[in-house]
């Protein structure tokens, strides 16, 4: 009963999915990145012995962002289908895909980011505060500048966690590499698809995650002489 | 000029309230440079984070230059922070920078124009010595060479006032000493006031002017360092040659023969002329003879410093001892059962 799908098709529905699956996980990293990063700064200074401790608020984001990285992504995806339609107009398709996606990773940004700025030695972050800097300033020319490699490895991490996710979205209708896999490996029983997909999927991670090296090394001035 | 003035601090813990500083005053003046001293735990740290304004003090004051820096807040705040040069305790340097990106970074902060900012960091490389390390990272540089850029960067935006928390205590003897050095040129050049916290007695022999003794929180001694050194303190005990020991002598005579002198007496000696010629100078005018049993010579700065322990013979013992007394040689005479002891 396998209609064999002929390499010409697939290479024209994997071109088209990959696609899709790029421009899922680029928005949705921007996105995350751009929102999750200052949720993770603000985790860090509010936090007991930070630059403005906030415990009532340090606490209250921990456990919104514990609990946004808990929920299992399938689970958040169908959660907030109301809120998708209400963003994007629709619930199908890679752009309405991006709503969950940069949802479910911004928690998981925040906390990386955080724990990338706690790696930046007290010390150096007093001696900014003993030179008048503001905070704006400390966070920025410090905490940011000093962590920037950890942070930059951290968004990598999240590009990568969000391929596997955006996987998760094809099959609700999102389009991309998973729903190719779901549709052509899994209902029509076509192995080469499904492997091809695979293959594809691992060629992504892997350049994703060449890429994000070669930038955290080119931005890290440290230079280990004797390490 | 740093005035602190019955500074209290204390921190909560799980086991009452640790009183880390309780009622500390201090003056050091313009210019000068004074040591912290204290045992681990004594508050030297506490004190430092006080005046450096990272950590603020139940109550007391502490005047830079006549104004009280503790209850600023916001922007004031800030601007105080910059009178004040802190190198912290262990490795503070942003290692993404280079040496002239971490000596610039005050003068970021102080909005100095960037053209004026390259020139500024410029000077104190070269006051550090390290002019040709400024597009160095701070892991290519060794340890000394690290503190020396911190101070640097802690002198950046002109401050009144510099303070380092145990800048020497990672070195070796060696690093030590071009730390110091340019701790006590920053005061020469610059004419900063400088405040050294420091366990280490060596620190206090090589550049402090002036000495604090902290002990559970106070100050249980204060005062310039060559004052101290003449009367019963414990700088003295702990910055001069001890008497019951012979550093850099020959010929001691031991504890058996103290019976044959007819006076013992502990000396302290301080400058070129009283080191080189009282003793001798005392001997042949009362025609006593003086043997040295004990204690030695050291440097404090730049000037010799001297204890010994001494046993004079002969009629005029008492006199001579006198002599070296008013002579500014500070004279404390010891029975022979107190130097058996
Ligand atoms: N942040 C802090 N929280 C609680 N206790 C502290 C803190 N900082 C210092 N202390 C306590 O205050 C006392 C003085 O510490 P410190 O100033 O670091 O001493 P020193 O630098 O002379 O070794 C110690 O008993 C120390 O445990
Ligand atoms: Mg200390």
């Amino acid at each position: 009963m396998t209609t064999a799908t002929s390499w010409s098709k697939i290479s024209d529905l994997l071109l088209e999915a990959t696609s899709d699956t790029l421009y899922m996980v680029g928005v949705s990293t921007l996105l995350a990145a751009l929102l999750g990063i200052p949720l993770g700064v603000l985790l860090h200074l509010t936090a007991p012995g930070g630059l403005s401790p906030q415990p009532l608020l340090n606490r209250l984001l921990s456990v919104v962002v514990d609990f946004g990285r808990s929920l299992p992504f399938i689970v958040l995806l169908i959660a907030i289908l109301p809120f998708t339609r209400t963003i994007a107009g629709t619930t199908l398709g890679p752009a309405a895909a991006v709503v969950p996606l940069t949802i479910g990773a911004i928690p998981f940004v925040g906390r990386l980011v955080d724990n990338a700025l706690r790696e930046v030695d007290a010390s150096v972050v007093e001696a900014a505060v003993t030179t008048g800097a503001s905070k704006f300033r400390i966070v920025r020319s410090v905490l940011l500048r000093e962590a920037a490699p950890a942070v930059v490895a951290a968004i990598g991490v999240t590009a990568i966690a969000l391929v596997g996710y955006s996987a998760m979205a094809g099959v609700v209708g999102a389009g991309g590499l998973g729903d190719v896999a779901v549709r052509f490996g899994y209902h029509r029983y076509d192995y080469r698809v499904m492997w091809v997909t695979v293959a594809v999927l691992a060629v992504l991670v892997i350049a994703i995650q060449l890429a994000f090296d070669v930038v955290a090394r080119a931005i890290d001035r440290r230079r280990r002489v004797n390490a | 000029m740093i005035t602190v003035e019955n500074l209290v601090k204390t921190f909560p813990s799980r086991s009452g309230n640790v009183v880390a500083l309780d009622g500390v005053s201090l003056e050091v003046p313009q210019g000068t440079v004074c040591g912290v001293v204290g045992q681990s735990g004594a508050g030297k740290s506490t004190l430092a984070r006080c005046i450096a304004l990272l950590e603020k003090p139940d109550s007391g004051a502490i005047r830079v230059d006549g104004t009280d820096l503790v209850r600023l807040n916001g922007a004031a705040l800030r601007a105080a922070r910059r009178q004040i040069g802190v190198v912290p305790q262990g490795d503070s340097l942003l290692r993404q920078r280079t040496v002239a990106g971490n000596v610039a970074l005050p003068l970021e902060s102080a909005g100095v124009a960037r053209l004026q900012r390259r020139a500024r960091v410029l000077e104190l490389l070269d006051l550090v010595g390290l002019a040709d390390k400024a597009g160095a990272y701070p892991d290519q540089l060794s340890g000394g060479q690290r503190q020396r850029v911190a101070i640097a960067r802690a002198l950046a935006a002109t401050p009144s006032v510099l303070l380092a928390d145990e800048p020497t205590s990672a070195l070796d003897p060696e690093t030590t000493a071009s730390v110091l050095t340019v701790l006590d040129r920053a005061r020469a050049e610059l004419g900063v006031t400088v405040l050294i916290v420091t366990h280490d007695m060596d620190v206090v022999r090589r550049v402090c002017d002036d000495v604090a003794v902290l002990e559970r929180g106070r100050v249980v001694e204060h005062g310039k360092v060559l004052e101290l050194i003449s009367g019963d303190s414990r700088t003295a005990a702990a910055l001069l040659p001890q008497t019951d020991q012979t550093t850099g002598l020959s010929s001691v005579d031991s504890n058996v023969g103290y019976g044959r002198y007819d006076g013992i007496a502990e000396v302290v000696l301080v400058g070129f002329a009283a080191v080189g010629a009282l003793l001798p100078e005392a001997s042949s005018r009362f025609g006593v003879n003086l043997a040295l049993l004990g204690g030695g010579l050291t440097r404090l700065g730049d000037t010799p410093v001297a204890r010994f322990r001494v046993g004079l013979t002969g009629d005029r013992a008492d006199a001579a001892l006198d002599f070296i007394s008013e002579h500014g040689g500070v004279v404390r005479r010891r029975t022979r059962e107190e130097v058996a002891a």
